[in-house]
Formats: structure tokens, C-alpha cells, sequence
């Protein structure tokens, strides 16, 4: 008998864009408030997750065509990178700047180093965690 | 402050990330795995040079005082200690390339190997209790992958008893560190020292000290070595000779910083217990070595001897047992890969580890033979070989301390390494040879040129001790005066 998912698959494409929604304001929120990459990253992993579980694994890996073990290297790199900056200018490592600009629509803005390093660690929590998901669910 | 110290960390790990993302070009994994290791022994060296002139050196990352923010610390020991490990990740590294096997190269072995010396460099350089927890959790974490690679069936069962224990030691480690957060109130190394003989080392803080020895024991081999010969010797050569090298040595590192740096005031209590462990697991080792005619089982029980021996410098407290120990763990570090990188050639070459199958290669594999002679009269401190200050030294030491009984172990000790290795040596390098050429289960082509670059470093480091002698000497004398860390941390 084929599995009654309707509900589950009304709900999550729902849920889904709101989880995400929420955890990029986590992320974001995360400079001066409680929030940052790794509690962003999580939110938007479990954000994939339920889209695995409830559309089925091949369907999701036709429209999202990311290897998460690259993704998750890739953050970790890009959380080095961001920390090896302070090296350059003859700072500490991880040494962070931030400073506040005049954008166009923003309007006085400030811009953190920090938020490029907490992309590297959302990228990698994601990655991360997505991976060891599909990796139990792929083992039978 | 000083960029350089996160070099030896941030090397491995950057390349390990790359090598992810590039996971199926396997020449180019081993070009730059091997290009990032020889990077680490280039900035060892400076940094080696730097401690020699400037002393102690600190960097507190993203500029956030110490004791609040993290501190790396790099002395001439964590120096030292630097340069033994890239210098042997490049050996065995060299040897996987030929050993190890296509499948396994592209199934992530590179990236997890340099994951395994990020940890350990890490733990070398943290100055900060946590982190030392983190840093060991990072090559612990890269070392449950490696002993199943391959996937045997014993490789399995032996992995499991390994991260089970490690696990259970880890979880004490954190209490172990909960315990001394609650009581003082900071985990910062030099903080630590300077609180704990400010408040003085009372009998709670001498409990969560034996916590720690017990903690960092199981990761050493020292008397809880239990798990250590199954797990060190299913992995495939290259991989077991790293472990060999360096993950019991981790440790002693730990041990080493712990007990001359924090918990250094009651010696009568926390030193004695070290030394009656050190003495014990001596003499197992000593008796399993002898007992064994498994070649893999006798190279194990080798690890454990040389962990008591070295255990046995810190108990003295003396500049002549710690310089020993300093120079004992560096000659072990180097000569517990090439044992391991040699042994593994030989089951490599006969298929087989029991010594009564094994006999007359040196006819074959003189260059082999004669490599592992070395090794061997270098484990007993021969003169001039690397051993033999170690030994020397320490010995001193531990007789001017007073404690005879531990010299004395130690050096029958040493005459168990000898019987040992000579029995290893007789067994599988004279008698007929019973493999011709073509018998044989493999070929060594690739496989000594490694084994023959460590076992020069290993040749002139005992030859040319005159040129570190200073280096080790302003080791010691750092790991003996806390003081000159703790200075070097709040400057």
C-alpha cells in the first residue's frame, strides 16, 4: 500500500520556506543577539532534512545539486580564510574588523568580518549535518 | 604575539579541506599533502629558532587577552615535539603513497591523515585546557576512521574497543575539567598554575589531578594500555607506525604540561603514583615483548616500555630526568615509525606476523635487515644512537631523585627491549630463507626510501645530539620553572 504523505507534503513545502526564513534571521540576528552560524546553519539543515524526508531523497537531489561534503569543506575553508585575513594585516588570527557604511536602501549599515566567518561556519554546520543525516538514511 | 604558532595547525587543516573538495585527483592529493607536511617542518624549525632567541612565544587569538580569550603557547618542548611529528608524518605519509592503495586514497585518507596531525600539533600548542580537549578530540576523531581503513573484520572489532575507551576517557577528561573550572574558575593554563598555588594544591585538587593522570594514562598506554596492542596493530603500516608515533605521545604530552606546570606542588603524592604506574607498565611491557613471537604483538609491548620509560624522567623532577625524557620522547617518536614502518614491510613481504614463519630475509632485503638492526640497538641505547642520551640522562636523573627501584626497573627494562628485539631480529632476518623472490606476497619497491629517510633522522639525531643539546636544555629548563610560562602568557 502506497504511504498516505499528503499532509506531510502540504505542510513542509510550507514549513520549509518558513524554517528557512527564520534561520537566516538567526543567522543574521546572530552579531550582537543570540543567534550566529552554527544555531543558522542547524536551523537550515533540518530545513533540507525535512524536505528529504518528505519529498524522498533522489526527488530533493535533482533540485538542490550540492555535495554537502564539498559544502561542508568548503565553509570550513572559508572560515580559515576569513581568520588567516588578521594574519595579513599583522594582526592575531581570527582577528575581526567591522565598520558602519552608508548603503543604498539599508541605509547606515554595519558591516562585520565576523558575518563572513559565520557564513563559513553555517556553510560547514550544514553540510555537516545534512551529510551524517543522509548517510545513516542511505545505509541498509 | 606570534602568527607563526598557528601555522603548524592551520596548514593540515586548510589543506585537508582542500583535498575534500579536489577528493577524486589523487596525484594532487598526494602533492599537496606531502607539500603542506614539509611546510610544517619549515615553520617548526623557525619557530624553534625563535623560541631559542626570543623565548617563549604567545599568540592570543583574535586579540583577546589571556586568561579570557584562547591562548596558543609554543615552548621549546611543544617545539620540539613539532618537529619530531611533521618530520615522521612525512615518512609515513611517504610510505602510504605506495602502500596504501587506490581505493582507500580516494575514500578520504589523505584529509583524515592531516586531520590527525592538526590535532596533534594542536595539542602541542594549546594553551588552554579546552581546547587541549578539542585538539584531542580532533585526532582521536581522525583516528576511528583511519584503524578501519580497509574494513576488515578485526579491524572492526579492535576500532570498536578503541573508541569505546577513548570515548569513556574523553567523557573523564571533561569532568576532569568541569571539576577544575568550578574549583578555580578559569581553564587557561598559566591561569591555572598561578591560581593553584595561589589557593594551594589541597587534597580535592590532588583527587582531580589523579583524575587527569587517569584520563591522559588511558591515552598514553601508561599502565591502562589495555586497548593498545589489538588496536595498533590491525590498521594498515602506514597508518599503525603514525599511531605508533605519535598518539601515546599526545598523552605524555599532556601528562608532561599537567604535572610541571599545574599540578606540580605535591609530588610526594601525584609524582610517586606516575612512578609506580611508569614501573609497572615497564615491566608488563617488558614481560609481553619477550612473550609474544607475534612481530606486531612485540612492537606494541615496545610502545608501552618506552611510555613508563619516559614517565620515569617527569618522576625525578630533576633538569637531568626531564632533559632524558625530552630526549627519549623525541628518539621514540622517530623510532616507533620506522619499527612499525619495517614490521609492517615484513608481514607486507611474507603475508604472515608470526615469527615462526618468517625467517632469512636479509639474503632478500639486506637494506631492510640492516635498518631494522639499527633500530633495534637504537631502542637499548646503543651509544652513539638516539636512545642513548635518552636513556643515559633520564637513568641520572631518576637516581639523583633518590628513586633507585624506578632506575632499576628501567634499565631491566632496556634488557627486555634487547631480548626482544634480538629475538625479532634473529627470527625473521637470519636462518634459511625459505620465500624466494617470486614467493613473496608483495614487493618492497617504494617502501624503504622512507623508512630509510627516518631512519637517518633517527641516525643523526643520536650522531648530532651536540647540535639540539641546547634546544633540550632550554626545554627542560622551561618545563621546570613554570614561571617563564606563565610570564611568556600575560606579558
Amino acid at each position: 500500500m502506497k504511504p498516505n504523505d499528503v499532509i506531510l507534503k502540504s505542510v513542509t513545502r510550507v514549513a520549509a520556506v518558513i524554517i528557512s526564513t527564520f534561520s537566516i534571521y538567526l543567522f543574521m540576528n546572530g552579531h550582537h543577539h543570540p543567534g550566529g552560524g552554527f544555531i543558522g546553519g542547524l536551523s537550515t539543515a533540518s530545513a533540507i532534512v525535512l524536505l528529504y524526508l518528505s519529498f524522498g531523497i533522489e526527488k530533493v537531489r535533482e533540485n538542490i545539486r550540492v555535495d554537502f561534503k564539498k559544502l561542508a569543506a568548503i565553509g570550513v575553508l572559508i572560515a580559515l580564510v576569513t581568520g588567516m585575513a588578521g594574519v595579513v594585516f599583522g594582526k592575531p588570527f581570527l582577528s575581526q574588523a567591522f565598520g558602519y557604511y552608508d548603503l543604498p536602501i539599508f541605509g547606515n549599515t554595519e558591516l562585520a568580518s565576523a558575518l563572513i566567518f559565520d557564513t563559513g561556519v553555517a556553510l560547514a554546520v550544514i553540510g555537516t549535518a545534512v551529510n551524517i543525516i543522509l548517510s545513516i538514511s542511505e545505509d541498509r | 604575539m606570534n602568527n607563526l604558532l598557528i601555522a603548524p595547525i592551520i596548514l593540515p587543516l586548510l589543506t585537508g579541506m582542500v583535498l575534500i573538495v579536489f577528493q577524486k585527483n589523487i596525484m594532487l592529493q598526494r602533492i599537496l599533502s606531502l607539500v603542506a607536511l614539509l611546510a610544517t617542518i619549515v615553520t617548526s624549525v623557525l619557530l624553534m629558532n625563535q623560541i631559542r632567541d626570543g623565548g617563549i612565544q604567545t599568540l592570543q587569538l583574535g586579540g583577546w587577552e589571556a586568561p579570557y580569550g584562547i591562548s596558543l603557547v609554543g615552548d621549546m618542548f611543544s617545539a620540539l615535539l613539532l618537529l619530531a611529528t611533521s618530520i615522521v608524518s612525512v615518512g609515513c605519509l611517504v610510505y602510504a603513497f605506495s602502500s596504501i592503495g587506490r581505493r582507500q586514497e580516494k575514500l578520504y585518507f589523505y584529509p583524515l591523515f592531516l586531520f590527525l596531525i592538526t590535532g596533534v600539533n594542536g595539542s602541542f600548542l594549546t594553551g588552554d585546557l579546552f581546547n587541549l580537549y578539542v585538539c584531542f578530540e580532533v585526532f582521536l576523531v581522525a583516528s576511528y576512521v583511519l584503524i578501519t581503513v580497509g574494513g576488515a573484520k578485526r579491524q572492526l572489532r579492535e576500532s570498536l574497543k578503541y573508541i569505546f575507551t577513548n570515548i569513556i576517557a574523553s567523557a573523564f577528561f571533561l569532568i576532569g575539567v568541569a571539576y577544575l573550572y568550578s574549583i578555580t574558575g578559569t581553564l587557561n593554563l598559566a591561569d591555572l598554575s598561578i591560581r593553584i598555588s595561589e589557593i594551594g594544591q589541597d587534597g580535592l585538587i590532588t583527587t582531580v589531578a589523579i583524575l587527569f593522570l587517569i584520563v591522559f594514562a588511558m591515552k598514553a598506554g601508561l599502565l591502562l594500555y589495555f586497548w593498545l596492542p589489538g588496536s595498533y596493530s590491525v590498521p594498515p603500516t602506514a597508518i599503525a607506525a603514525i599511531f605508533a608515533a605519535l598518539l601515546t605521545k599526545v598523552g605524555i604530552y599532556a601528562i608532561f604540561r599537567m604535572f610541571t606546570l599545574v599540578f606540580y606542588h605535591e609530588p610526594q603524592i601525584t609524582h610517586l603514583f606516575i612512578g609506580i604506574l611508569a614501573a609497572i607498565t615497564m615491566i608488563l611491557g617488558g614481560l609481553g615483548a619477550s612473550g609474544y613471537s607475534d612481530l606486531r604483538k612485540i612492537l606494541t609491548y615496545n610502545v608501552i616500555i618506552s611510555v613508563g620509560f619516559i614517565m620515569a624522567g617527569l618522576v625525578s623532577l630533576t633538569p637531568a630526568g626531564i632533559t632524558g625524557s625530552i630526549y627519549y620522547l623525541i628518539h621514540d617518536i622517530l623510532i616507533k615509525a620506522i619499527v612499525f614502518l619495517i614490521g609492517g614491510t615484513i608481514v607486507h613481504l611474507t603475508g604472515t606476523s608470526d615469527l615462526k614463519n618468517i625467517s632469512g630475509l636479509i639474503r632478500l632485503h639486506p637494506q631492510l635487515g640492516w635498518m631494522f638492526f639499527i633500530a633495534a640497538l637504537s631502542m637499548v641505547g646503543i651509544p652513539p644512537l638516539s636512545g642513548f642520551l635518552g636513556k643515559v640522562f633520564t637513568t641520572q636523573g631518576v637516581f639523583e631523585a633518590g628513586y633507585y627501584w624506578l632506575g632499576i626497573i628501567g634499565l631491566a627494562a632496556s634488557l627486555l627491549i634487547l631480548y626482544s628485539m634480538i629475538k625479532l631480529f634473529m627470527n625473521a632476518f637470519w636462518g634459511e630463507t625459505i620465500l624466494s623472490v617470486e614467493e613473496e606476497k608483495g614487493t618492497t619497491k617504494g617502501l624503504l626510501f622512507p623508512i630509510a629517510l627516518l631512519t637517518v633522522a633517527s641516525v643523526a639525531l643520536g650522531v648530532g645530539a651536540e647540535a639540539i643539546t641546547g634546544y633540550v636544555a632550554q626545554a627542560a629548563e622551561e618545563l621546570l620553572n613554570p614561571n617563564l610560562y606563565i610570564q611568556a602568557v600575560f606579558e
